[in-house]
């Protein structure tokens, strides 16, 4: 709805990746506009993690033209990777680290210099109201505050896409809101929120989905059109509809 | 309840300083599906094992099938089907083989008990000589669900079965579990995702090792004790901002593509709280009365758990 | 029941490329390295000759041992004072000594001296030079007889230098049979077993049928065979490829190999008890096994040579007592009467690590 006026900051034009006879990624386009949430949902295995690791630079496409922040997957990996963010449920940070260290070490892979990174994280951390726990280590602190905390470090180098991969697995459902009003935040500063999720409610809080199935994406619009199209009341079905009749005949 | 089938009492266990559960008690009926619902961090895994007879309580205690889980775990674990939170499958065994040792070492075969699992075992049967490591979320759960099965157990124990696992596994997932309490065995499920309760014939919400509430699912969300109202506008980032300010704001959060709201004034209505907002210069706004789920509940409870 | 779980035990190891290349690639590339280590050493080894008689005898046993391949000839000594300067200049591994009037004393008491002095710094190769040494003497002996039917009788006197008991001597296969059999069976099952923690699978197996003991037996069972398969392999080897005398009773070396296979099994399972990851199991094994058995069972290091506190400390490593049951069945073709004391301890070390890991084997988690 929006994506017209917004400059695109990832185009996917024919993504192809195979891996010996197995598509992974068969034939995807689309484009994702810069301050946009973009849901990337998918069955498990159907292809979300491959798709993923191209556009983040870590694997080649098998052929298709792909464009991250302005830059080509197969040869600037390297600008790619300073101009994104990545943070998953599974790695996020050092547990035996303690908060501080953790900004200080990411922030230094990204080469900001040490005034920066303070300044960085001590604005971050007084706005999560965190500031006190900054010398404890991860392993003090519940999984609600880690992601949130995750979440910062991946933005700490102020990038212009930030990567969520299940970012809310196990968190309860107040965090998780407050998750979530820390990514319209970022949005509303215009950086681009490209995130999966197995909680069909949080993709009713994106501006446009993607559904993949078996290695192609199925659909992809808003959640209130996809939801019309289909004809059901939620997300949650719209998800089953797409992926249930290809789901029996898939490992 | 008479002869329950679990029977928890005060049950308490802890790591360190950290109290993982907190004074449990429930009791859980024969052929009943029953649901832990909380986040991570909610004890859920600790009480698991605790009614597996892999761990011992602090103080408390909890009876499987009238044995108490310290001094009958013998017997307690002949007759529980336990799945715990990671799918414990043999990664490197094929589906079969998997399937084959988890009888055997049950002292069956999967021949003799082949009906048993053969609703959910139809599923992966094609894929039977594929590695359990290559097999998809939804289908090592399957696997798992059917190795759990397969000795006939009277209880089954099911930490977090649908955890990472894709929405339209999870629905096949829960009418299996479904199917197997109309067979008279009692399910016993944790999971983390909160509209999953409705699908138990009773839960117990938990957080931070304690008890929220024991109910059916259609008793917690009637007990809500708001009204709630489900409100919409063309600008959804200000309308929350906003309704957090009102005067007489109990709560209001994001649900789905609508902001759910409930207010201390028990004379608010809809058109009461549009004409406010409208007020406030919001455009297409939409306000409807909605009955809450077991979501709202929970976020209700989680607060006034955190205000007390 | 107990034969799914062997199955299964089977399936995990032929299933792995590392593990097998650990179990059956591991030995005969050990065997092959230590072994081909050590002979390479006996090819043109530099000696001296101290030759007080220079006759016709000496001089032909001096050329029959120059022809041999094995020895050359770095210098003719002309007095017994320059012996030690040779062997500290490590100019030479070994010096052979002919008394006066050699020729002489042959044809009149039909008896002479030859001395063989080796530099036992590095006792396996000194051994294995004397031994050549003397074989070369003793053929020439035996040219010598057939021509001149007289009873004739060289004595050989040899000398270790710095090592005088040449506790080394064939070393490589008794030590490398016990590393061998301690790995495969004590790392393996303290792995195998911290995967099943690791991977979850061992709530469900203790939530089942199966008791405690059962899991145990079910998961040493496959590595008590393949380390039995593996003594065999490089017992095979060391007779084919190094030509390693076996002198005694190959079925008491067997048994004796199994009580330290299960000796070494029951440290693996006590091991898992402590370890909740493949890693620490594994490094626990390297530090708290291997290295002790490498450094401080006489393999490598003679314990004679080692600080009296590092000696008694040596008492309590299983190898040590298994190495010298070896050597005395392989090299000595001993009996058990001579090492009885030896394999008491050893199955007393069996017993305890049996009961400590049965009784650290935990029926529940944590």
């Amino acid at each position: 709805m929006i994506t017209k006026q917004r400059p695109p900051v990832i185009q996917v034009q024919n993504l192809v990746k195979r891996f010996g006879n197995f598509i992974a990624n068969d034939n995807l386009n689309f484009d994702v506009a810069q301050g946009e949430i973009f849901g990337f949902l998918g069955a498990n295995g159907a292809g979300k993690t491959t798709a993923i690791k191209i556009l983040c630079g870590l694997m080649t496409p098998t052929s298709g033209q792909i464009s991250v922040a302005g830059f080509d997957v197969y040869r600037q990996t390297d600008q790619i990777k300073k101009q994104i963010g990545y943070m998953s449920q599974k790695f996020s940070m050092y547990e035996d680290l303690t908060v501080k260290e953790n900004f200080q070490f990411y922030g230094g892979i990204y080469g900001l210099s040490n005034i920066v990174i303070r300044e960085r994280t001590a604005e971050m951390l007084d706005k999560l109201q965190m500031s006190g726990i900054k010398n404890k280590t991860l392993n003090e602190i519940p999984l609600g505050w880690k992601q949130k905390l995750a979440f910062s470090v991946a933005m700490i180098h102020r990038p212009l896409i930030v990567f969520l991969d299940e970012p809310t697995g196990g968190v309860d459902p107040i965090t998780r809101r407050q998750f979530w009003e820390m990514i319209y935040e970022a949005a509303n500063n215009g950086i681009t929120v490209f995130v999966t999720t197995h909680y069909m409610d949080e993709a009713e809080y994106c501006e446009r989905v993607s559904i993949m199935v078996d290695g192609r994406i199925e659909a992809l619009d808003t959640p209130k059109n996809l939801r019309e199209q289909q004809g059901v009341s939620s997300m949650n079905e719209v998800f089953i509809k797409l992926a249930r009749k290809q789901n029996l005949n898939n490992g | 309840m008479i002869n329950p089938h679990i029977h928890i009492e005060g049950l308490t266990k802890s790591y360190g300083n950290e109290k993982a559960l907190k004074a449990l008690s429930v009791d859980i009926a024969k052929g009943e599906l029953f649901g832990f619902i909380g986040p991570d961090g909610a004890g859920k895994t600790t009480l698991f094992r605790l009614l597996a007879t892999l761990l011992l309580p602090d103080s408390g205690s909890a009876e499987v099938l009238g044995y108490d889980t310290v001094s009958g775990y013998k017997e307690i674990r002949k007759q529980i089907g336990y799945m715990p939170g990671k799918f414990s499958l043999y990664q490197d065994l094929s589906v079969e083989e998997n399937l084959n040792f988890f009888a055997g070492i049950h002292g069956t075969t999967l021949q003799e008990n082949y009906h048993l699992v053969q609703d959910i075992y139809q599923h992966i049967e094609p894929f039977k000589n594929r590695r359990a490591g290559k097999l998809s979320g939804g289908m090592k759960q399957k696997l798992a669900l059917s190795c759990a099965l397969i000795h006939q157990p009277k209880v089954l124990l099911l930490d977090e079965p649908t955890t990472g696992v894709d929405a339209v596994s999870r629905q096949e997932f829960w009418e299996m579990l479904k199917n197997l309490k109309e067979k008279g065995i009692t399910v016993v499920v944790s999971t983390p995702y909160m509209d999953e309760a409705a699908l138990c014939d009773r839960v117990a919400l938990m957080q931070k090792g304690s008890v929220l509430k024991i109910n059916t699912p259609q008793q917690i969300t009637a007990e809500f004790g708001h009204a709630l109202f489900s409100i919409r506008s063309d600008t959804m980032f200000k309308l929350l901002g906003d309704l957090l300010q009102l005067e007489n704001t109990h709560a209001a959060f994001r649900f789905g593509d609508t902001i759910h709201f409930t207010s201390h004034n028990k004379e608010e209505t809809s058109q009461s709280i549009a004409n406010n907002l409208i007020a406030q210069g919001h455009h297409n706004v939409v306000v409807e009365p909605v009955l809450p789920t077991i979501e709202d509940c929970f976020i209700l409870l989680m607060k006034m758990e955190n205000n007390a | 029941m107990m034969k799914g779980f062997i199955v299964k035990e089977f399936l995990h190891i032929f299933r792995d490329r590392r593990t097998m290349l650990i179990l059956f690639g591991m030995p005969i590339v050990q065997v092959l390295l230590f072994g081909f280590a050590i002979t390479n050493e006996i090819n043109n080894a530099q000696i001296a000759i101290l030759d007080h008689s220079k006759d016709n005898v000496t001089t032909a046993i001096t050329a029959k041992m120059l022809a041999s391949g094995y020895f050359q000839l770095n210098k003719q000594l002309e007095s017994s004072d320059q012996i030690a300067s040779v062997f500290q200049n490590g100019e030479v591994k070994e010096v052979i000594v002919f008394e006066p009037d050699f020729a002489q004393k042959i044809s009149k008491n039909h008896t002479a001296k030859v001395q063989i002095i080796t530099d036992a710094s590095d006792p396996n190769s000194a051994n294995l030079l004397a031994s050549y040494t003397s074989a070369i003497l003793m053929d020439y002996v035996g040219e010598f007889s057939s021509i001149r039917p007289l009873p004739v009788n060289l004595s050989t006197q040899t000398s270790m230098l710095y090592n005088p008991e040449l506790k080394g001597v064939f070393m490589f296969v008794p030590g490398t049979i016990t590393i061998l059999l301690m790995l495969i069976s004590a790392m393996m099952t303290s792995i195998s077993i911290a995967r099943e923690k690791e991977m979850g699978t061992m709530e469900v197996l203790l939530v089942s049928h199966l008791k405690p003991l059962q899991i145990i037996i079910g998961k040493v069972i496959p590595y008590i065979l393949l380390s039995f398969v593996n003594a065999l392999v490089i017992l095979f080897l060391a007779a084919t490829v190094f030509h390693m005398p076996m002198n005694g009773s190959m079925i008491l070396l067997l048994s004796e190999s199994m009580l330290f296979i299960i000796m070494a099994l029951s440290m693996g399972i006590f091991i898992s008890t402590i370890s909740n990851t493949q890693q620490t199991a594994m490094l626990l094994s390297m530090f708290v096994l291997m290295l002790p058995t490498i450094l401080l069972s006489g393999f490598i290091f003679p314990i004679e040579n080692m600080p009296v506190p590092l000696q008694l400390l040596s008492n309590i490593m299983p190898s040590k007592w298994f190495i010298i049951i070896v050597k005395s069945i392989m090299l000595k073709g001993l009996g058990i009467a001579y090492f009885w004391k030896e394999t008491i301890i050893l199955a007393g070390m069996m017993s305890a690590f049996v009961f400590l890991s049965a009784k650290k084997f935990k029926i529940r988690l944590a």
